[in-house]
Parts: structure tokens; C-alpha cells; sequence
């Protein structure tokens, strides 16, 4: 039973119009496991949660999650899985209360009342529990549906952007929870933007433009990737100055400030590393190795997805 | 497995929530109770299908006795009021440019004469018949008015009464509303097409809202069945339509005295069928239309022509028969049937089953197709 995987899809297909927002995405998720899910804006992350969860029917493929197949059995996948929408999707009139007290209601929860009670204590609402869902602040709209999403206790979770807006202490007491709930056995698939969160999942999946392009933990997604990463230090005016002759020269292929660190990147590494010690010997800036950061990778996958697709 | 495809509780819940946003839209909630109230009032004091004591002027170049006979003759009908009653014929003929009345009667200067020489007399009655349903009752009285007033007027009383005795009198009798109150008529058919715009129009919002502020989502992927969605968006508005209904009931008894002669509770069930057909086809309507503007669109689109052509606005029978085909298709021209039936005539069961089924018919096609149209998921 558990040694089957919480969700399993194949092929996976979705268009709208003539144009293919999810092409042939085949993702396996093991029990317990949380996997990150990221791509550039408008890659089909949303798309694709929402067919897992069969709120979509999928033009091609197939899938089994949690059991059950997402083309038939859509009615037993919802009781069974925690939803939370990329927007804000809760009754803005209703008040916190109100909203938790709705779900409660449709998930048929027993002793319901008490389970709202607790779910407003955990979140430290208790107190607002008046207030309109639509007069809170963002980050407390995204802790609300978090909230409400685990309060029937689902076997999946599936998050789409669930920490945006939301300050760096909630994301990590946010994060800690995640982690608890999969200690108990929890699957989550969590869509983000960020690399740190990325960082904190046991695998992550990397789709560009409808195709998955990259799959694994951190360090098999960065390993794969094959990427030579070298740093460039010195004072901020050698590094602006190194930072443009390198740009767009041989076997270079992304440069990135921090503060007045001088990042390069590039696969061919011997070229890299020609075109940078030159450069760095002109300027007076020290060359080091470095490590590549899965931030290096994904631009590196944005940029190749795009070129495939022209 | 019965209680995994429908459950009450969850219905509950969804009543629940559907009630309480209704509440705190305070605007459409007071709209729903005050909209049905101002048009009753307005509507039912406004329209007159036999409009009565219309302005009127007169040209009549020599004032002689058989001219003053004919005008009173006229006047009494209740049909002329003659607000220009000495006017050249350039004036009236302004005067009913210009709307200012809505009759011109002429009586030639050689009338008198005429009369006196037992010639044919010609009076002329220019109507103003851009509108005609004004102008169709005051000349229906007409020939006869003036014919008995010139009898009268030239002595031969014993004439006139024999005429009324050998001639063919057609009797008729204005039945179920004696006098012609165009309210008795106007009234019940006023519940009916106030329920009609208020409900459709509320709940044909009701799911158009949840896509729009993008709650459908999460709606949807809860376990809430279409059924139970639709019976939760549309009980609330039931609840509505019952007050309503209680309103304008109450109120057409206060302000119009409008006899109710049959049973309520037969009235009340014919009501509760037809607002039964309303909000599920405002539901459709919701399931269709992308935008709550879509929404309202297609109401309207609904709207008018279901006024125009169930009898509300003409007289069914009149229309040509093609349009009478037509104005089946809507639930209001069977309410129209059961409402007048019963609060005028005193329908029972038996008189009324035909609309009633109607109306039944119309909710159980209205809620398959709902239910078949209802889309499960977002595509
Ligand atoms: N209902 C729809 N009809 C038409 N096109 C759609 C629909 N939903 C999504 N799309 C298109 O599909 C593409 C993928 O959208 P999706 O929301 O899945 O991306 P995403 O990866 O979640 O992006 P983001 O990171 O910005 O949330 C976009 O180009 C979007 O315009
Ligand atoms: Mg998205």
C-alpha cells in the first residue's frame, strides 16, 4: 500500500486553444516525500496541479493519485487531498471563521466546531476570528489557507505558491510544519519561486514551457546540469568593470553581481575559465572555483527551454 | 452511497454560506425586497390599458345646440375632456402635433343644419393613434353615443326607445372585472413579472460571482456535488422569493383592493412551482455565462420578450398565432393563466392543472439541463 507512490502521472497533456500548456509531463511523487515544483512564470505548474487534483481533464495521458485515477475518480481524489490555490480563493465576505467553518462543513468533519476552535488557535487568529477573510493582509490570507486546506487532515497536499507574500519568519515556521506533517506520512507537492525553498524539499521537478525538463534532489538537478561555476572578487568598480567585458564573452554564459561579488557561469569550462582569467588578470580581481547554486541551473534551464523553443 | 453523492449537512453548509453573503450585500439584499415593492406601486398606479377623461379639443365654428348635445354626449362617455373647447382648426390641429391632446372633434359649420334637414350628419374624431390602445376605447363608444344623443336632442325621445327595443343589442358582460380595472388585470401580473426579473437575475449571479472572484476553484475541488451546489445557491433565493411573494400579495390587497376570490394556498403553490422554474433557470444561466455582465445579459435577453409576448403587455389571444406559439416557451405566460385564474376567477386545481404543469415541466427540463451543464472541473 504505501510503497505505491502518492501521485503517478504520465504523459500528461493540456491545451487550451491550440497552444500546449502541459506537454507530455510524466512526475512520480513517493509517499511522504515533498517535492518542489518550479518553472518560470506561465510554465504549467498551476495547470498541471490542477489536473492532478481533477479540476482539469487532461487532453493526453493518464494518472493515479493517491489511489485513484484523476480522469474517474476526481469525487475520491478531493476528499482525500489539500488544494491550495495560487490566488487567494476563500470567501473574502465571509469572516475567518465563517470561511474555516465552510470547510469544515463540506468535508464533514466531526465535531467540526472543535476542530475550527483549534485551527483558529493554531494560526493566532483566534482573536481576529470576526474579521472579514478579504480585510486581512496578504501573507495572513496565505496562512488562513494553509489552514484551512490541512484541516481535513489530506493524505496530499498540493500547494501552488503557498509562501508568497509571506514574511521570512511565517515561511519558515510554514516550512517546519511541512516538514512535521511529512514526518507523519504526508505527501506535498509545493509549487514556489524560491531557491531556498527548493533547497528545503527532498526532490524537486523542473518544468519550462509545458515540459518537464529536470527531475531529482538538489544535488543530481545541479550534478546534471554540468555547470562550472567560478567567482570574481575584488573591489565593487574592478568587478562592475570585469562583470562587462565578460559579458557575452567565450564560454560565459551567465554573469551575476552579488554585492561586489562577480559571478560566471558556463558549461564549457575550460573556455570559462580562460575568458575569466583573462579578464581577471586585466582588472587586478581574484579568481576562485565556486559551487553552482540551483539558481545558476534553472536560469541556465529557463534559457535553454527558450531556445527549444524557437 | 446515496450519502456520498448527496448529503444534507453539506447542503446546510452551503445554504449557510450563500445566506450569510446575501446578508452582507446589503444593497442587492435590499434591492430584493425594496425593487419588487416600488414596482408594484409604481407600475400599479402607472399603467392604464383603458385610459380614461383624455384631453381633448373641440372645433366646432357654430355653437349651436345640436354641437353643445353632441360635446356633452361626449363628455360623459368619461372617455373626452376637452381642454380646448373652442378651437380654430390650425390650433387643434397643433395641439395633437404637439401631444397636447389626443382627440380633435370637428363638427361642421352646417351640422345644425343637417340634423334639422334629416341629412347625414358628419362629425369628425381625430384620434391620436401613434398609441392605439389609447384611442381604441373612446371610439368604440362612439356611433352609438352620438346617434342616441341626436335623437334625444331632435325630440324624438319615443325614437330612440323604440330603436333600443326592435334593434339587435348585443349584450356584454364584463366579467370577473365588471368595471374594466385595468389593476385587477395589471396586479396579479405584476407578481409574476417582478418574481420573474428579481429571481432570475439574483441567482443567474450566483455561480457567474464565484468564477469571477475566483472561489469556484476552491469550491470546486471540495467535495461538494453538483447537486448540492445548485440546491444550495438556490434555496436562499426561494426563501426570497417567499417574501416577496408575501409582499406584493399583502400590498396589492392594502393599495389596489384587488379581489381574490380563490384559493390561496392553490395560489401559493402555483407561485411556489413557478419561482421554482425561476431560479433554476437563472442557475442555467449562471452555469453558461462566464461574467456576472454575461449574466445579466442573458436575462435581459430573457426578459423582454417573455414581458412582450406572455400577455403581460398585450392581450395573449390578440397576438398572431405564430407569436402565441412562442409566448408558450415562457414560464411568465403560464403563471399569467394560473394567477389571473385564480385570484379573479376562482380557479380551482382542476381549471389551473395545464399552466401548473407547464411550470412543473419547465422546472424538471430546466434542472436536467443544469445538471448536464454543469462543468465538474475548470476547463
Ligand atoms: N483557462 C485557461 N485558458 C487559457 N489559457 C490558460 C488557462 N489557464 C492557464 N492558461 C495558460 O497556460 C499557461 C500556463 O499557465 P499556468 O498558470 O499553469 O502557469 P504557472 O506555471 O502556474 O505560472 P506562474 O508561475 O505565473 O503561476 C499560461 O500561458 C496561461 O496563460
Ligand atoms: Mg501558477
Amino acid at each position: 500500500m504505501s510503497a505505491e507512490p502518492a501521485i503517478s502521472v504520465k504523459g500528461l497533456t493540456k491545451r487550451f486553444g491550440d497552444k500546449t500548456v502541459v506537454n507530455d509531463v510524466s512526475l512520480t511523487v513517493q509517499r511522504g516525500e515533498i517535492a518542489g515544483f518550479l518553472g518560470p512564470n506561465g510554465s504549467g505548474k498551476t495547470t498541471t496541479i490542477r489536473l492532478m487534483c481533477g479540476l482539469l481533464t487532461p487532453d493526453a495521458g493518464e494518472g493515479i493519485v493517491l489511489g485513484h485515477d484523476i480522469r474517474k475518480e476526481a469525487r475520491r481524489i478531493k476528499l482525500k487531498v489539500g488544494y491550495m490555490t495560487q490566488r487567494f480563493s476563500f470567501y473574502e465576505d465571509l469572516t475567518i471563521e465563517e470561511n474555516l467553518r465552510f470547510v469544515a462543513g463540506l468535508y464533514r468533519l466531526k465535531r467540526a466546531r472543535k476542530v475550527v476552535e483549534e485551527t483558529l488557535q493554531d494560526l493566532g487568529l483566534h482573536s481576529r476570528r470576526k474579521q472579514l477573510a478579504g480585510s486581512l493582509s496578504g501573507g495572513w490570507k496565505q496562512r488562513l489557507a494553509l489552514a484551512a486546506c490541512i484541516m481535513h487532515k489530506p493524505d496530499l497536499l498540493l500547494l501552488d505558491e503557498p509562501t508568497a507574500g509571506v514574511d521570512p519568519k511565517a515561511r519558515r515556521e510554514f516550512w517546519d510544519e511541512i516538514h512535521a506533517l511529512a514526518a507523519k506520512g504526508l505527501t506535498v507537492l509545493v509549487s514556489t519561486h524560491y531557491m531556498d525553498e527548493a533547497e528545503r524539499c527532498h526532490r524537486i521537478n523542473y518544468i519550462a514551457y509545458g515540459t518537464l525538463v529536470a527531475r531529482g534532489t538538489v544535488e543530481e538537478v545541479v550534478a546534471e546540469a554540468g555547470l562550472t561555476t567560478l567567482l570574481l572578487t575584488g573591489t565593487s568598480a574592478q568587478t562592475s568593470k570585469a562583470g562587462a567585458r565578460l559579458k557575452g564573452a567565450q564560454g560565459v554564459e551567465q554573469v551575476a553581481h552579488f554585492g561586489a561579488d562577480l559571478h560566471v557561469v558556463g558549461r564549457d569550462g575550460a573556455a570559462l575559465r580562460a575568458s575569466a582569467e583573462r579578464v581577471a588578470a586585466d582588472t587586478g580581481c581574484t579568481l576562485t572555483a565556486s559551487e553552482t547554486s540551483l539558481e545558476d541551473v534553472f536560469i541556465r534551464l529557463m534559457s535553454e527551454s527558450a531556445d527549444n523553443m524557437q | 452511497m446515496i450519502s456520498r453523492l448527496f448529503s444534507l449537512a453539506r447542503l446546510g453548509t452551503l445554504i449557510a454560506k450563500e445566506s450569510i453573503q446575501m446578508r452582507r450585500d446589503k444593497l442587492t439584499f435590499g434591492m430584493m425586497l425594496g425593487v419588487p415593492l416600488m414596482q408594484l406601486v409604481l407600475f400599479g398606479f402607472a399603467i392604464n390599458t383603458d385610459p380614461k377623461e383624455l384631453p381633448a379639443a373641440l372645433v366646432a365654428p357654430t355653437q349651436d345646440r345640436y354641437t353643445r348635445a353632441m360635446v356633452t354626449a361626449l363628455e360623459l362617455t368619461d372617455y373626452y375632456r376637452f381642454i380646448a373647447p373652442d378651437a380654430s382648426a390650425a390650433e387643434a390641429e397643433r395641439m395633437i402635433a404637439r401631444g397636447d391632446v389626443a382627440f380633435v372633434v370637428t363638427v361642421p359649420s352646417d351640422f345644425g343644419r343637417r340634423v334639422a334637414r334629416g341629412d347625414h350628419p358628419t362629425i369628425l374624431i381625430e384620434a391620436d393613434a401613434s398609441d392605439p390602445s389609447v384611442a381604441s376605447g373612446a371610439i368604440s363608444t362612439l356611433s352609438e353615443v352620438a346617434a342616441d344623443a341626436l335623437l334625444r336632442e331632435t325630440g324624438q325621445e319615443a325614437e330612440a326607445a323604440q330603436r333600443a327595443a326592435t334593434q339587435l343589442r348585443v349584450a356584454v358582460h364584463r366579467r370577473y372585472n365588471p368595471e374594466g380595472i385595468t389593476q385587477y388585470n395589471i396586479v396579479p401580473g405584476l407578481l409574476g413579472v417582478i418574481l420573474q426579473l428579481t429571481m432570475v437575475m439574483m441567482t443567474s449571479m450566483a455561480l457567474t460571482r464565484e468564477t469571477e472572484r475566483g472561489t469556484m476553484e476552491n469550491l470546486l475541488s471540495m467535495p461538494a456535488t453538483p447537486l448540492e451546489i445548485m440546491l444550495g445557491k438556490i434555496v436562499p433565493y426561494l426563501i426570497v422569493g417567499a417574501v416577496q411573494v408575501a409582499v406584493v400579495l399583502l400590498a396589492a390587497r392594502a393599495m389596489f383592493s384587488i379581489p381574490f376570490v380563490g384559493s390561496l394556498s392553490l395560489l401559493l403553490f402555483g407561485v411556489f412551482v413557478f419561482v421554482l422554474a425561476l431560479v433554476i433557470l437563472g442557475y442555467l444561466i449562471s452555469t453558461v455565462s462566464r461574467t456576472q455582465m454575461q449574466a445579466m445579459q442573458l436575462t435581459f435577453f430573457f426578459f423582454l420578450p417573455s414581458l412582450l409576448l406572455s400577455g403581460f403587455m398585450f392581450p395573449f389571444r390578440g397576438m398572431p398565432l405564430w407569436a402565441q406559439y412562442l409566448g408558450e416557451v415562457f414560464p411568465l405566460t403560464h403563471f399569467l393563466r394560473l394567477v389571473r385564474g385564480v385570484m379573479l376567477k376562482g380557479a380551482d386545481l382542476a381549471d389551473v392543472a395545464a399552466p401548473l404543469a407547464a411550470l412543473g415541466i419547465f422546472a424538471a427540463l430546466l434542472t436536467l439541463v443544469t445538471l448536464a451543464r454543469f462543468r465538474r472541473t475548470l476547463d
